[in-house]
């Protein structure tokens, strides 16, 4: 009997921590899958960031080292230079690559550094309980905004894919979101790309993942990926904003 | 005298780093240490080494985290200001323990204070300097040829307790050059079974420091500490003129160097004056001060601050702690040799009474 489904080798076999309708999950097996395909299991160097996504050793089968808050591009630029066959990703949240590791990501990505950098941006700080990020859209209430963000005061959700796009150190650049079957096998398409500018040595690759956050923004697992569409799609609209070197 | 060089302070240790194996270096340009990542940047290429001038300190320090992460040698230079900015990354390099090696050549503080020579980092130093209750070898050189040696030896202290090492000078000691006798670095063996090198034929490796399950962070902190008493074996320190000691001089560092022409002067005097300068700062020699203090029953610490190792010292001889006088030259100039000596021999009448 084929199997037409079953773990990726590089998912380890235990139960995710996430609140449920989070897409933390489904974008973990997304690149334990990648990790699968191209045969990257002994290869790769990982690197966790702070927030929900800290956990990544407990899940994905591979060498972790965990970096400060908002410095992974950093510190996985240090990973990558002193061992260049390796193949070298971050993940991190919308708080740890946003905010406090803006400048790390883009001088990560203006140096053009070979490493893939897998980006989950829901709007909000999940782990420390639903405070504003510099991607919470205008008018979201979060426990640090509780009027619903104001521009005049907090400025505007940033689009990070549009930025890094438009650096000429950059190789590969897009968003991309798993709230639906479509858009999911777009996303596995499209991280397969931020895999493969590294793995043929072509540079700086990155992907954002628009993800749900049901807990945080209080509704419900199904709401939550019907506003991905209907909300956050229109202000961060997916696709591919960079694709070759300049 | 022919295998001697006339070098700058700072390119000594550059060029110490580089003959110990260090090929990563990661820096941001800060006065009065640019001489170090300049070096770098045109030498590490000729042993295939990497050089990036980082976005930041902060960025600097975490590539540090990074290539340490792998087992390579890797090092960070900057001067006060900017080793404030890399403490978050050593404190993780110190909770993952990662190996490393930061160089500060610090000048003054606070705030933007000035790039005179000061020691006003030395409770940063040696107190951890970051969050956390962690500790990083702390070396203090006092000559261009120890900026050289020590950064040499501190690549190995790194490796060998998987932590980072902090060398401390200051501008002074960056900036002067002296005759230096480069020397051969004999390699060493460190267990490498902890890098990250990709899980091949193993099982995949985590260097993290989160510990959230009961317990878990407690034990962590306690193997920690462990570590952290096992450096006293490394605690070295330099001795002169205690055999008839009336007053023990002890500074470190530059004031170190200037006090012993300051002692010698107190010598020709007739002055019963010794001196003794630590090396280690972090672990600092408790032991072999309060021996001295066995013997000898007056104290002065000379710092350039308002009194920080001072403390140490005075919890080094204990019971003669109210012997301990102290001079402080905070930042913006530096003191003579005459100047010291005026101070010392002010204590020395007074402690004869």
């Amino acid at each position: 009997m084929k199997h037409v489904f079953k773990r990726p080798k590089a998912l380890i076999d235990v139960a995710f921590h996430f609140c449920p309708g989070c897409h933390h999950g489904i974008i973990h097996r997304l690149v334990a899958e990648c990790i699968d395909k191209y045969g990257l299991m002994k290869e790769t160097i990982g690197v966790a960031s702070v927030g929900c996504s800290v956990f990544l050793y407990d899940y994905i089968n591979v060498d972790v080292v965990e970096a400060p808050h908002g410095r992974a591009a950093a510190v996985a630029t240090g990973v990558k230079r002193s061992r260049p066959g390796n193949f070298v990703f971050t993940y991190q949240g919308d708080g740890d690559l946003a905010a406090i590791g803006t400048a790390e990501i883009i001088h990560a990505a203006n140096r053009g550094e070979h490493i893939t950098v897998i980006f989950v941006n829901n709007t909000v700080f999940g782990m420390t309980g639903g405070q504003m990020a510099p991607t919470t859209m205008v008018g979201q209430e979060t426990t640090t905004t509780p009027f619903g963000r104001d521009p005049d005061m907090n400025g505007f959700p940033i689009r990070m894919a549009e930025l890094l796009g438009d650096l000429p150190g950059t190789t590969f650049v897009a968003r991309t979101a798993v709230n639906n079957p479509k858009n999911l096998m777009r996303a596995k398409k499209l991280l397969r790309k931020a895999f493969e500018v590294q793995i043929n040595n072509e540079g700086f690759g990155f992907i954002e993942f628009l993800s749900a956050c049901p807990t945080n923004w209080k509704i419900s697992p199904e709401r939550a990926a019907k506003r991905v569409q209907e909300e956050m799609i229109p202000y961060f609209p997916l696709g591919v904003f960079k694709e070759g070197r300049e | 005298m022919s295998d001697m060089e006339f070098i700058k302070g700072n390119e000594a240790i550059a060029m110490g780093a580089i003959e110990a194996g260090c090929r990563f270096y990661f820096g941001y340009p800060i006065t009065p240490q640019n001489d170090i990542p300049e070096y770098m940047a045109r030498h590490l290429p000729e042993v295939g080494g990497t050089f990036i001038q980082a976005e930041s300190e902060i960025a600097s320090i975490n590539m540090l985290l990074g290539a340490g992460a792998t087992g390579a040698r890797a090092m960070t230079s900057s001067s006060s200001p900017g080793i404030s900015l890399k403490q978050e990354g050593i404190s993780y390099m110190c909770g993952s323990q990662i190996p490393g090696v930061i160089v500060n050549m610090s000048r003054s503080g606070p705030g933007l204070g000035g790039i005179s020579p000061s020691q006003g980092d030395y409770f940063q130093a040696t107190r951890g300097g970051g969050h956390g209750d962690y500790r990083t070898i702390v070396l203090a050189p006092h000559s261009v040829q120890e900026n050289y040696d020590l950064t040499m030896r501190a690549f190995d202290l790194a490796d060998k307790y998987r932590n980072p090492v902090v060398l401390l000078g200051d501008a002074l000691l960056g900036q002067m050059k002296e005759p230096l006798r480069k020397k051969k670095y004999k390699e060493k063996e460190f267990p490498k079974n902890w890098v990250m090198s990709g899980a091949k034929g193993r099982k995949p490796r985590l260097l993290k420091s989160l510990y959230l399950s009961e317990g878990e962070l407690t034990e962590h902190n306690w193997m920690l500490y462990k570590k952290y008493q096992r450096m006293k074996r490394e605690i070295r320190y330099e001795a002169q003129l205690l055999d008839d000691a009336f007053l023990v001089v002890v500074g470190f560092g530059s004031v170190a160097r200037i006090l012993k022409t300051s002692v010698q002067m107190a010598r020709e005097k007739d002055m019963k004056v010794g001196l003794f300068r630590p090396i280690t700062l972090f672990p600092f020699p408790y032991a072999a001060l309060e021996k001295v203090s066995l013997a000898v029953r007056n104290f002065m610490a000379v710092e350039l601050n308002t009194g920080q190792m001072v403390e140490d010292i005075k919890l080094a001889v204990g019971h003669k702690k109210n012997q301990v006088d102290f001079y402080g030259r905070p930042p913006g100039s530096i003191p003579s040799p005459d100047e010291l000596f005026w101070e010392i021999k002010k204590v020395y009448k007074k402690r004869v009474g």
